[in-house]
């Protein structure tokens, strides 16, 4: 009979292992001030994504205005942390995060009652509701969100403890990382606890929970004061981080980012949100650089991702690793490369043709001609404009004819796999 | 009703949806122990008076007790949490679960883990074997490990079943369980049914005849609302109002 033990094994161990090794070790690799910063980005997305899909990925619950108790949790954080710098509050700059975490509670214990009282769509619209109550009173009190300005603080007063003062970047950043890497393994431990499953079959089928003995109301509520308290560390390390809270923390726009970069990362799988944290922190810092398009490539990359991978990055992956458990891998790769290098162009393309209209709009005291990777584009001729639907149309027609070739053969290893897997349970 | 109080009594009982009354005046008392069918036409309000004494609904009028206890009107967990448990006409799985976490998630409550975000799954030894118990008595146990949605019909109707009775509720309600099996399937299914509800008391809705003459010890007919009689099943066969009524045109001869 298949028994899986449900204890960690040893390989379980190894991931941890490597995940701590992992956030200890990255600001060694890359030392920059700049990588520093993005390190203590990534750090505090990762915890922010995981209790957001507490709530999506586990419970099945869509949330819009998650936003309110990490930045609530990043209000109550810094107005704490400018008490204690004043001498009012004996609380340490390391337990700020704390106090953040249990404001978020606070408050997800308060809005949540009401929230969790219904599910489905009744739940995702009251929560957009309460995203838009918070971040409109956000401008009615600038006595505690700080109006325009925001609130500030300063996270270094006192005596040093064992020489850390935090005041350099990479003392904040292993502050994150220790509450990050908490943080996630509490997150992971309550998926394995009776209310962590209970959690899964309120999401699967809430009419049945009701008649094995549950409240699935009480399981939501429990669940999303759960997901607030992590939600307000996130916010309480970001109040550290950048010493600076202003309203748009509590903002639709912050919920809506959750959201969407929880569902590309992944939100069937427990680690799924820990990498659309990484692409969060990339698309806001990287991405935003490069381009003033960066919302648009971004919607059109969470388009293509609903549509073909509605289980986000980690489902790719997961369905890649057990193609390669079965040894059938490298049948893969000669289609990969070519979906890229045909992807790439239709990219290529497709990039041109918006970054010329972005000019046109917002650089027209320029003149219509523009730097494009390395190449000279007119952004008002048409030669430029035909060039570049000419390369996009051959990407889009190279990758069709690519991927047709991959989607035989990859369903093709699929059924290799099923007949195999039969062949190994007759055995 | 001096006499020891019955497992499930319902009295009077009135449910309309709108205009339309669909149970009219019903009264029934099963005693502890026994297994009772409840027959009758489509449309009858078979299904509608199981989601009266689950808790789905709330009755217009009348009263339902459980071992003497009122439940009508409370929600479905609490009556769940008092030892009723039921099943579904249309498989109401967790799908995306595995089979041995569908089963081990209707033991949970009455295992008294209840809502515990501070224990591992892992470690609940007595859940665990329980769990490990009810897939033996379903015969799932080859399945253990996979989810709901890819079972076969006829292995999620047991898993149905599982789920019901996992809990350990002494009351079970079972809604058409042989529903779209076939024949040999049925006899199967029966014997299952049989074997796990030793000791309990039974409501099962059933329109296969075979199965409610072979199972029941007492057998319910109601017609539109209203239960026309309840009695041995073969007082009910020589029953000429339900003859009339029904059975006639579905027993047809000799069975």
């Amino acid at each position: 009979m298949p028994t899986t033990s449900e204890h960690l094994t040893r390989r379980d161990w190894l991931v941890w292992l490597g995940f701590a090794a992992l956030l200890a070790v990255a600001p060694m690799v890359w030392r920059t001030s700049f990588a520093q910063t993005m390190l203590s980005q990534v750090g505090i997305a990762i915890i922010a994504c995981l209790a957001y899909n507490m709530l999506l990925g586990q419970g099945g619950m869509l949330s819009f205005g998650h936003a309110v108790y990490s930045g609530l949790g990043s209000f109550i954080a810094i107005h704490a942390l400018n008490l204690a710098a004043a001498g009012k509050l004996g609380i340490p700059v390391s337990l700020m995060p704390l106090v953040g975490g249990l404001a978020g509670l606070f408050f997800a214990a308060i809005l949540g009652y009401v929230t969790t009282k219904k599910s489905g769509t009744t739940f995702a619209m009251i929560t957009l509701g309460v995203g838009e109550l918070v971040a409109s009173m956000s401008l009615m009190i600038p006595e505690f969100f700080g109006g325009e300005g925001g609130i500030q603080g300063n996270r270094v007063f006192g005596q040093p403890v064992l020489g850390i003062n935090f005041g350099p970047q990479i003392q904040v950043y292993y502050l994150i990382a220790l509450y990050c890497f908490v943080s996630t393994a509490a997150m992971y431990a309550v998926t394995r606890t009776p209310l962590g499953r209970i959690l899964n079959a309120v999401r699967d089928n809430p009419e049945r929970v009701e008649f094995i003995g549950y409240s699935t109301q009480h399981v939501r509520y429990l669940a999303f004061m759960i997901s607030g308290f992590f939600s307000g560390i996130a916010g309480g390390l970001g109040a550290l981080n950048y010493e600076i809270v202003t309203s748009e923390v509590v903002g639709a726009a912050r919920s809506g980012g959750y959201l969407l970069f929880v569902f590309l990362g992944g939100a069937t799988f427990f680690f799924g949100p820990i990498l659309g944290a990484v692409l969060l922190v990339i698309a806001l810092v990287l991405l935003s650089e490069l381009t003033k398009a960066w919302l648009l490539y971004l919607g059109i990359v969470f388009l293509i991702m609903v549509m073909y991978a509605p289980g986000g990055l980690a489902s790719l992956i997961m369905m890649n690793l057990r193609v390669a458990a079965f040894g059938k891998l490298k049948r893969l790769w000669r289609h990969y490369i070519p979906l890229t290098l045909a992807g790439l162009i239709a990219l290529t393309g497709a990039a041109a043709m918006i970054e010329m209209v972005y000019h046109l709009q917002l650089n027209q005291a320029l003149g219509p001609s523009m730097q494009f990777l390395g190449l000279t584009l007119d952004a008002s001729g048409a030669p430029s404009w035909l060039a570049a639907l000419a390369v996009f149309v051959v990407g889009v027609a190279l990758f069709e004819w690519v991927r047709r070739g991959f989607g035989r053969e990859w369903n093709r290893i699929q059924d290799e796999i099923a007949v195999e897997i039969a062949r190994r349970e007759a055995a | 009703m001096s006499e020891a109080t019955y497992a499930v009594e319902l009295r009077d009982l009135r449910k309309s949806f709108g205009k339309t009354e669909i149970i009219r005046g019903t009264s029934l008392a099963v005693k502890a122990g026994e297994r009772v069918a409840i027959i009758g036409p489509n449309g009858a309000g078979k299904s509608t008076l199981f989601n009266l004494i689950s808790g789905r609904f709330g009755p217009t009028s009348g009263e339902i007790h459980l071992r003497g206890e009122r439940i009508d009107g409370r929600a479905p967990y609490e009556i769940a949490r008092r030892g009723l448990a039921r099943s579904f006409q249309v498989s109401n799985l967790f799908t995306r679960l595995s089979v041995f976490e569908n089963v081990r998630c209707a033991v949970l409550w009455a295992m008294g883990y209840r809502y515990a975000f501070w224990r591992f799954l892992a470690d609940l030894k007595d859940a665990n074997d329980r769990a490990e118990q009810v897939l033996r008595m379903i015969k799932l146990e080859r399945r253990r490990n996979h989810l709901a949605m890819n079972l076969t019909y006829a292995e999620q109707r047991a898993l149905e079943i599982g789920i019901t009775i996992a809990g350990g509720a002494d009351v079970v309600l079972l809604d058409e369980p042989t529903a779209g099996m076939s024949r040999s399937e049925t006899s199967r299914f029966v014997e299952l049914i049989r074997e796990i509800t030793v000791g309990k008391t039974l409501l099962t809705v059933e329109h296969d005849m075979g199965v409610v003459f072979g199972l029941a010890d007492k057998i319910a007919v109601l017609v539109y609302g209203e239960v026309i009689a309840f009695d041995t099943p073969d007082a009910v066969r020589a029953n000429p109002r339900v003859q009339e009524a029904y059975l006639g045109s579905v027993l047809g001869q000799g069975h």
